[in-house]
């Protein structure tokens, strides 16, 4: 088998959002947020609950109505089909839908679906990208299990697996450590981390862990009731003050030798 | 997703429980199906109140087969054994594996867009369609049939094609392509429906036994007729759902993640719903409402071979055809020369068939 050359490495692209709104009903979930981040940059969109974190990830994916404008790479997708935009955007939601009876392999390789015609059996350099993929994710012991056997930290590695297959240039997380421990949820961030680094792939993801958001991702957004209250590096987003007027909360932060750590105060 | 379903057993990191080899097993699979279709079919054909030789059986087709061609081939069935072979056996198998296959497959395409293993053919309003269609037709219409096609099947043709649509329109004001309001209208469509028959029904007592009859399935009218006017329908329908499988098996991780994979759920979810009822609802035109194979054929399918819809889709359309000639064979055979209506065949039949699938299904494991 030859090694398939990815086709966007080190090509991550720069999204750009503006103007962005989003309303179900007369609610109005999402107000004019805007921010940029930069090709194979981490931008972690943190946030109390229900500040409209994931139906901003929903919005820029393109799944859900919404106002205002995306650029990726300075194209707009307002009006590109589906499988272009699929090509370039990946997404891993936070509770992602595993069918049954269905093997790991096959899994991952649903994302193949926007390079090849929806009616078309998987190329060979379909079945290398796969292999690829789950080489590099240590996914390939599980290859030909089942996908419901598999352990909550397999199958989180499994969904990325899959979003990584679609070859994206921006990969769009939501809450991809929810359902983890301390440990597993590290060893994700991690690889996610290094396949960054890699591919000079673009991430955005939402994180509701403050410590691991300040600890992995290069820029911070802070948004409360829909609208963008802080953006910057986790030092100047993470900051006792924000916490208490925005969360509610009482907090420390501390830096430790790898960043910041939020510590809760009684 | 919760960590604790399983755990890997170190030194048994491939062949662990849980493990699918999909290449080998399909295979297997698939050639097992199509002969179990072919051994079924020849069954019926050979199996029945007037025994056929076999080997008359093939010389006489092959005489009527090289007929055109000038050739004669001897020593088939007789006269009278010939006619039932053409006129009264081979139309009823041929009916039963058309019948059989669509019921299964378009179950099987209602599961995957639902992403509802309780699904089946007759969900969205097509059975409760077909039965008001054709109740209003034995207790009210005036002829029997239009031109060589009977008036019942028609009646029950447009019913279930009626029933599916209201569903879709009540869906689609009610709350977009999302699944669990299509469902709710299906549901909603059906009940009223079914209750209009009711009603009909209880207004015409005298025809309770047609009625009755053709609710509960029947092929023992069929005729080569039958064959000719649902198999166009048939035909598209089923070639619309296998090519489907891919994108159902998109389709099972959600829909937005259908979405963020370039797929339109919506419009995908509308194709395989309109192919589905149309193989349904020229299923039940000429048969009625045969239940459980819908049901429970790609269940039977998912276990033998995995749930891809790769897979699902063609298995369910050999198995279903199969399933449905062997329980039409049950049904002529056990209380022979009466029949058995093949409706209570199928789960009578099947119902035990599944469980004794189910059981040792869990005891594998």
């Amino acid at each position: 088998m030859t090694a398939p050359q990815p086709e966007s490495a080190g090509r991550g692209a720069r999204v750009e959002v503006v103007g962005l709104g989003a309303a179900y009903g007369h609610t109005r979930v999402l107000d004019a947020v805007r921010f940029t981040v930069e090709p194979g940059g981490w931008l972690a969109v943190i946030g109390p609950n229900g500040s409209g974190k994931s139906t901003l990830l929903r919005s820029v994916l393109g799944l859900q109505a919404h106002e205002g404008q995306v650029r990726i790479d300075g194209v707009p997708t307002t009006g590109m089909p589906r499988r272009d935009r699929a090509r370039l955007l990946a997404y891993a939601p936070q509770l992602p839908v595993l069918p049954e009876g269905i093997s790991t392999r096959e899994y991952v390789t649903l994302g193949r679906t926007p390079h090849r015609p929806l009616l078309a059996a998987p190329r060979r350099s379909d079945r290398a990208v796969v292999a690829d993929v789950l080489q590099r994710l240590d996914l390939e012991p599980l290859a030909d299990r089942l996908l419901a056997t598999l352990s909550g930290g397999e199958q989180q590695r499994a969904v990325l697996a899959r979003a990584l297959a679609q070859r994206p240039r921006v990969l769009f997380l939501d809450e991809p450590t929810a359902a983890l421990d301390l440990g597993h949820a590290q060893q994700v961030l991690d690889l996610l981390d290094r396949l960054r680094r890699q591919d000079g792939l673009t991430v955005v993801s939402t994180l509701h862990d403050l410590t691991l958001a300040g600890q992995y991702a290069d820029r911070l957004t802070l948004l409360a009731a829909g609208r963008v209250v802080a953006e910057g590096t986790p030092a100047e987003v993470l900051t006792p003050a924000a916490l208490a007027e925005h969360y509610g909360a009482r907090a420390q932060v501390v830096s430790g030798p790898d960043g910041l750590a939020v510590l809760p105060v009684r | 997703m919760s960590a604790t379903t399983h755990r890997t057993r170190p030194g048994r990191p491939t062949a662990g429980p849980g493990t699918v080899h999909p290449r080998r097993s399909t295979a297997v699979v698939t050639g097992a199906a199509g002969l179990a279709l072919v051994a079924a079919v020849l069954a019926g054909i050979w199996v029945g109140a007037v025994p056929l030789a076999p080997g008359g059986v093939v010389l006489t087709l092959a005489d009527r087969a090289l007929g055109p061609f000038g050739i004669d081939v001897p020593g088939g069935l007789t006269g009278t054994q010939a006619a039932v072979l053409l006129q009264l056996r081979l139309p009823r198998v041929v009916l039963a594996v058309l019948v059989g296959a669509a019921l299964a497959v378009s179950g099987a395409a209602y599961q995957g867009v639902f992403r509802n293993p309780l699904a089946d053919p007759y969900l969205l309003g097509a059975a409760a369609g077909a039965g008001l269609g054709a109740t209003l037709t034995i207790a009210y219409s005036p002829v029997q049939s239009l031109g060589p096609v009977g008036i019942v099947p028609l009646a029950a043709f447009a019913g279930a094609l009626f029933g599916v649509f209201c569903a879709l329109a009540l869906g689609s004001v009610a709350g977009g392509a999302h699944s669990p309001t299509l469902l709710l209208a299906g549901i909603a469509v059906a009940a009223f429906l079914a209750a209009a028959q009711n009603l009909v029904q209880q207004q015409n007592t005298d025809d309770l036994r047609e009625i009755y009859g053709w609710m509960i399935g029947q092929l023992g009218s069929s005729q080569w007729s039958d064959v000719v006017l649902v198999l166009p329908y048939l035909g598209l329908a089923c070639a619309v759902l296998l090519c489907c499988g891919r994108a159902l098996d998109v389709l099972a991780v959600g829909d937005d993640e259908a979405g963020s994979l370039g797929v339109h759920p919506g419009r995908l979810r509308l194709l395989v719903i309109l192919a589905a009822s149309l193989a349904t609802a020229s299923a039940v035109a000429v048969s009625g409402l045969i239940g459980f194979v819908g049901l429970v054929v790609p269940h039977i399918v998912r276990r033998l071979a995995g749930g891809s819809y790769t897979r699902v889709l063609p298995l369910s359309l050999l198995v279903g055809g199969a399933f449905l000639v062997v329980a039409d064979l049950v049904a002529r055979v056990v209380l022979a020369p009466a029949e058995l209506p093949i409706g209570v065949v199928t789960a009578f039949v099947g119902a035990p068939f599944f469980a004794g699938l189910l059981w040792f299904g869990a005891r594998r494991r």
